[in-house]
């Protein structure tokens, strides 16, 4: 009984933490190929959400909101890119980390602009029922998102393994200069990264917007994507999966199995704790940064 | 191999770090079709930087042209992106090589050949080009470029290189940290692209007795200025000039001549 408990906790952890894992890929992404950290990932996950909530509000199908949503972030991606980034290359990281900041209050502040500030339900029309599944209790929607996140990784990986444009991301990923030696041209591949993310964005807002309702706050959760990173690394998109999923169960074990000891409330900030503690052992996280060198 | 127009003129070129640390202060070089000119100077003398200037790869390494002009093909490198260049056959091996490590060897080559915009079907000729050169590619080619020696690891640079197609190969230092053996195969396939396809080739070196040996001139840079110009075979007779320009006498680094 006892470990039944103990299993529905850290099932619905690791459930939990997919939904971490999709904020944290679309910072790796750009990461990865422009070495920046994003801040503005949050900011657009907000502006996908309310734009496809506000457009279905006004009547359009769920697909006709998700195509149209997906073309506005097309748009903001290379916009951010061709607009903000591309003068500011070569700029130390903190530079170009300010310009993601203030990216992200013009995106912000754009989203309101146009949808408005008040709170809207979004339904995706999945039931969070409890299913049992191996006398072991599970949310459905948990499931729903986690199976939506999987599919993402596995087209992400395809997209990167046996494109064109993936393979001058990896390359880009690899070695910029090498990338630019060779005739890459960078601001093509940074529109394709920042449109994938720009994706990720999206689907990642739909099923928070779901979870939390779509209001402002919801470009919050990128502080949640930061000790999933932390744990990850930066720049490994396993590395964004397994830290969510481990930033996820920490939180649900610590709260059920710790936070009675300290008085409730761990969920907000034990990710935090463990992050930190793994930066004092593993700086470049757990797949960061992994060197094919051979000296 | 006939010799026929000039490919690429440096003249007078002065370049800056930062638009602050002065790095070349008139450095002139030219090129001739179907020529090997090998670019010679101790370390820090500036090759790297003049390399980079004529690659479009400067600004990339917040550097600037400060003065003279760069011309390749009959036009102003300054006003074209890398792209641009290695589209019109300008190619650079890095120095230090720069494989994507994390690519396998044949994927480094692929996307050496992206430029030219080719289909699944149209590749592979050109990478057996590229393994009939370099054999130990072939075997090589699933293994990711990281994993290789260094020696693959040049191998490999150059192929990307050659996989675009260039009419001047500009390297950088290719012997650096390589054993005696390597080097001389690796010079000897440059060799033989330049004296079947014509390819013309640039070739920064601080192991001037290798370089020297392969190439037709030789230009010599001296703290960012180009201090002797001449056909190579007239240089590797003057010890005297190796020594007292590059540092060091026939074979290797030695000690520095007295001034
Ligand atoms: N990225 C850089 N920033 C500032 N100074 C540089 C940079 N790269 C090279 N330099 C300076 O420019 C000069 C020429 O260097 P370099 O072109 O690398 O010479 P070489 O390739 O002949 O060894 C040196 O004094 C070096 O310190
Ligand atoms: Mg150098």
């Amino acid at each position: 009984m006892e470990w039944q408990f103990f299993t529905e906790v850290l099932v619905g952890g690791l459930l939990s933490g997919v939904m971490y894992s999709l904020v944290a890929i679309g910072f790796v992404l750009i990461y990865k190929t422009s070495g920046v950290l994003n801040f503005a990932q949050g900011a657009l996950l907000l502006f996908a959400a309310l734009t496809f909530v506000s457009l279905t509000e006004r009547g359009l199908p769920v697909w006709a909101a998700i195509l149209l949503t997906l073309a506005a972030m097309t748009g903001i991606g290379a916009m951010i890119e061709r607009a903000v980034l591309r003068p500011l290359v070569n700029q130390p990281p903190i530079t170009l980390f300010m310009a993601t900041l203030g990216v992200s209050y013009v995106v912000e502040g754009a989203a309101q602009l146009l949808w408005g500030t008040q709170v809207h339900g979004l339904d995706l029309g999945i039931d969070d029922l409890p299913l049992e599944i191996g006398g072991v209790l599970v949310s459905s929607f948990d499931l729903f998102a986690a199976a939506v996140a999987g599919a993402m990784v596995a087209a992400l990986t395809l997209f990167f393994r046996y494109t064109r444009i993936g393979l001058g991301f990896r390359a880009v990923a690899d070695d910029q200069l090498a990338a630019l030696a060779v005739g890459l041209s960078l601001d093509r591949i940074w529109t394709a990264v920042w449109t994938a993310a720009g994706m990720v964005a999206l689907v990642a807002g739909l099923l928070w917007g779901a979870r939390l309702g779509v209001q402002f706050s919801l470009s919050l959760v990128v502080l949640k994507a930061l000790p999933v990173l932390v744990l990850g690394g930066f720049d490994s998109i396993a590395g964004a999966i397994v830290g969510g999923l481990i930033v996820g169960a920490v939180e649900k074990l610590a709260e059920v199995y710790v936070g009675p000891f300290v008085g409730g409330g761990i969920e907000g900030w034990i990710a935090y704790v463990a992050a930190l503690g793994f930066l004092l052992i593993r700086p470049s996280g757990l797949f960061g940064a992994k060197l094919v060198e051979r000296v | 191999m006939t010799i026929h127009e000039v490919l690429l003129s440096l003249d007078g070129v002065e370049a800056t770090y930062n638009h602050a640390i002065r790095a070349l202060s008139g450095v002139s070089l030219t090129v001739r079709t179907g020529e090997i000119v090998a670019l010679l100077g101790a370390n820090g003398a500036g090759k790297t930087t003049a390399l980079k200037a004529l690659s479009g790869l400067l600004p990339a390494e917040r550097g600037q042209i400060a003065a003279g002009t760069i011309v390749y093909d009959g036009g102003d490198v300054t006003r074209r992106s890398p792209a641009e260049l290695v589209r019109a056959g300008l190619v650079q091996v890095l120095e230090g090589r720069h494989c994507f490590r994390s690519l396998t060897v044949e994927d480094n080559l692929i996307v050496g050949g992206q430029v030219q915009g080719l289909g699944r079907a149209a590749l592979r000729p050109e990478l057996e080009r590229i393994y009939t050169l370099f054999p130990r590619l072939r075997d090589r080619r699933k293994t990711a470029a990281g994993l290789t020696s260094g020696g693959e690891q040049q191998m490999t640079a150059i192929g990307r290189a050659l996989m675009a197609r260039p009419r001047l190969l500009v390297l950088d230092e290719p012997s650096m940290g390589l054993a005696p053996l390597v080097v001389e195969g690796i010079f000897t396939a440059l060799k033989r692209l330049n004296r079947e396809e014509g390819l013309s080739i640039l070739v920064a070196e601080q192991n001037s007795t290798v370089a020297l040996r392969h190439a037709d001139r030789a230009s010599v840079l001296e703290t960012g200025r180009t201090v002797l110009d001449g056909p190579a075979a007239d240089l590797r007779e003057r010890d005297d000039i190796k020594a007292f320009y590059l540092g060091f006498g026939v074979g290797g680094p030695a000690a520095p001549a007295a001034a």
